[in-house]
């Protein structure tokens, strides 16, 4: 790599008194400056997305002001956040220990639903008696959405490892093979009198939420924060420590950064390839499970592939793929997910998210160029 | 006999949405840039094809704006890309969230909008003739659909025995070569998007407009997008072996749709038509399909040692080392 070459740019013109001088970063940026940037880059797509929403039709300050109020305005709101939050974290972990090997597992969403089948599968099919007590019933389901979400991640992962396709098409296939494969399921199969969804689960396969404490500790009622949300932050610790702190974390981030050095390094690649997207789709699938036995407490198409998938993965990428950093990112998320419902035109919270994911991209290159302003001719 | 024929039909029909994607998508591969926004550009193209047709009543007008809307989007992903060097694979994700978001927005109501005039169908007056083969590909079919007939030869003259295309080959597979023969690898790249994205806009125009006529939100591609992406693989980045794998898809999605009809099936009991539900796992079958295919594509690639441009994925940075 040379550095001494200026790289060139069509922000250059000689006859504008200044220009936009850009050479590549040769020390690491202080520790502030990447989150300085994230945050520059959301205000940015905020703004873009705003001027969208008044070319729309809409009221970008009052859009805003009711995400605001209607996601952090009082406990019971901030509790729902969460509760929107919990999915999204844990398929964003999913996300995270994928793409630091840059496996790019974009199927999260198929993973998520089939680990909201596995574990409804135990209760409808049934596979524990109805009075199974939770204290059994629930490991079991946890289990099951595990194992249905990283067996539906083995497949494009044996593909990749393998016989070398390309994961980003098949992972996202197995998207849409998931939700036929719910869908059949819960039409034909467990459907409760012809309704597009199954009975409601018996009230040990419920995911403890705080409002069953209300009895002892009043100021818990009405807040539907469930178990689910314990299982992402312990999940996101345990991440960490297997990525920062682990030989099989540094293999997967060497294997990223590097795969050649990592092949000669002697790392497996195939069997890596094969394990991270298991664990991925194992994360993912435990992510399905919380929000059936949580939030849902029936097998329903909608409101389980309702997108926790992709919204993953910007999540991810914004907490830089550090999971520590993707539980706060994910709050955020559930706040503009649950406040999206009501605002209108109904795609704006997608399309923020695209505007979000668009401008974190490009203010990458802030943290690989050193971009400053000069005065033309004064250089050199 | 006849319904094959139907099916067939109608399957060239919706191919043909691939087809116009998959040259798209190939198009900006071969020039080394890999858009993964097809999807996105798509929805947006729909949308717009759609939106503008309701609202003048020119169909063409629709596809005229649909092309410039989803060109215009890829041209945020050719910046990220081309000037600022980001990841291809994340920027373009993100330009398929882009796209649909917006598209939602703009396209909130539309499904109510009413009925709207759609692009004209035709013969051909001689070929249409043809037995078996006239029926399938020459009568009745939108224009949209002649419009890829001539889209398939004209893009691979163009690649293969014309100097533009020999540029863009060289930008995809050796852009410092290509540099140091003076070509602007940047500007070509940024072109190719281009034209991606034009024939993305097309794609969803000839959805929205011509073969599922309406705009069902996110339903309304269905994911024909990144089957498209797919396909480019398939297709080893030939538009003749494109054109095979669109026109097969579409008869197959033809043929899914149209099996759960009839009461009897070559005489006997329709069990899809008796078995309603089994229609779940027919849905699959494109998926399924789409998978199956992208084995084979790369079964044949790592035999042949041949197939995606060298150039795919990276970009290039004047002076530094590497392709």
């Amino acid at each position: 790599m040379s550095e001494t070459l200026p790289i060139q740019t069509p922000l250059r013109n000689k006859r504008f008194p200044f220009h936009l001088n850009i050479e590549p970063r040769l020390s690491e940026p202080p520790r502030w400056y990447p989150v300085a940037v994230s945050l520059g880059a959301i205000l940015v797509a905020l703004i873009i997305g705003g001027i969208m929403i008044a070319f729309a039709g809409g009221d970008p300050f009052r859009s805003y002001l009711h995400i605001a109020e209607a996601s952090f305005g009082s406990i019971g709101v901030l509790s729902d956040t969460i509760v929107k939050a919990t999915p999204i974290l844990l398929t964003s972990l999913a996300c995270s220990i994928a793409f630091r090997m840059r496996l790019w597992n974009i199927g999260a969403e198929g993973q998520f639903i089939m680990g909201a089948f596995g574990a409804s599968a135990i209760v409808l099919t049934p596979i524990l008696p109805e009075n199974t007590p939770a204290w059994i019933f629930i490991p079991v389901m946890i289990l099951a959405g595990m194992l249905a979400g990283a067996l539906w991640g083995l497949i494009p992962g044996l593909l990749k490892a393998f016989l070398n396709v390309n994961e980003i098409i098949s992972s996202l296939m197995m998207n849409y093979i998931a939700i036929a494969w719910v869908n059949f399921f819960v039409f034909a199969v467990w459907t409760e009198g012809g309704f597009q969804m199954t009975h409601q689960f018996a009230r040990n396969a419920w995911l403890p939420r705080l409002l069953d404490y209300a009895s002892t500790i009043p100021v818990l009622r009405g807040l539907t924060t469930h178990l689910g949300f314990v299982f992402g932050v312990v999940a996101a610790v345990i991440l960490w420590i297997i990525i920062y702190r682990s030989r099989w974390g540094y293999e997967i981030r060497l294997i990223g950064d590097n795969k050649h050095a990592a092949q000669y390094a002697g790392i497996n690649i195939t069997s890596n390839i094969v394990l991270v997207m298991m664990v991925s789709g194992a994360l993912a699938g435990l992510g399905g499970m919380s929000e059936v036995a949580g939030v849902v407490h029936r097998l329903q198409t909608s409101p389980v592939a309702a997108g926790y998938g992709f919204t993953g993965i910007i999540v991810a990428w914004l907490a830089k793929l550090n999971p520590l950093v993707a539980i706060l990112v994910s709050i955020l998320f559930g706040a503009l997910i649950l406040a999206g419902r009501e605002i209108q035109p109904s795609g704006v919270p997608k399309m923020i998210q695209g505007v979000i994911l668009v401008c974190l991209i490009a203010s990458d290159y802030l943290l690989r160029y050193r971009v400053t302003i000069v005065r033309t001719g004064k250089e050199a | 006999m006849q319904a094959i024929i139907n099916i067939l039909q109608a399957g060239v029909a919706s191919g043909t949405v691939l087809l116009f994607a998959t040259v798209g998508e190939l198009f900006a591969e071969r020039s080394g840039v890999m858009n993964l926004g097809v999807e996105g550009m798509m929805l947006m193209g729909a949308m717009s094809a759609y939106n503008v047709a309701v609202a003048t009543g020119n169909p063409w007008l629709g596809v005229l704006v649909a092309m410039l809307a989803a060109g215009l989007l890829s041209q945020v992903h050719a910046f990220i890309t081309i000037t600022l060097h980001a990841d291809q694979v994340v920027s373009g994700l993100s330009l398929t969230f882009l796209g649909t978001g917006i598209s939602l927005v703009l396209g909130e109501g539309l499904s109510k909008a009413g009925t709207v005039s759609l692009l004209s169908s035709f013969s051909i007056p001689l070929l249409a003739q043809i037995p078996v083969l006239g029926p399938i590909f020459f009568a009745d079919q939108s224009v949209m659909v002649y419009i890829g007939y001539l889209l398939i030869p004209l893009a691979w003259y163009y690649i293969n025995r014309t100097r533009p295309g020999m540029h863009l080959r060289a930008v995809g597979e050796h852009p410092a070569a290509a540099d140091a023969l003076g070509i602007n690898v940047s500007l070509l790249r940024y072109f190719y998007v281009f034209v991606g994205g034009l024939l993305a806009g097309l794609a969803g125009a000839t959805i929205s407009l011509a073969v599922s006529p309406g705009w069902f939100s996110e339903l309304t591609t269905g994911g024909q997008g990144w089957i498209a992406v797919g396909l480019v693989i398939f297709a080893q980045w030939n538009p003749m072996r494109a054109a095979v794998g669109s026109y097969t898809f579409g008869a197959l999605r033809r043929l899914i749709l149209d099996i759960q009809g009839p009461t009897t099936l070559l005489g006997m009991r329709n069990p899809f038509y008796y078995n309603p539900y089994w229609g779940f796992f027919l849905q699959m079958i494109p998926y399924a399909f789409t998978i199956i295919v992208l084995v084979i594509g790369s079964r044949e690639a790592m035999r042949k040692r041949l197939g995606a441009p060298a150039a795919l994925g990276t970009p290039y940075i004047r002076g530094e080392r590497g392709l």
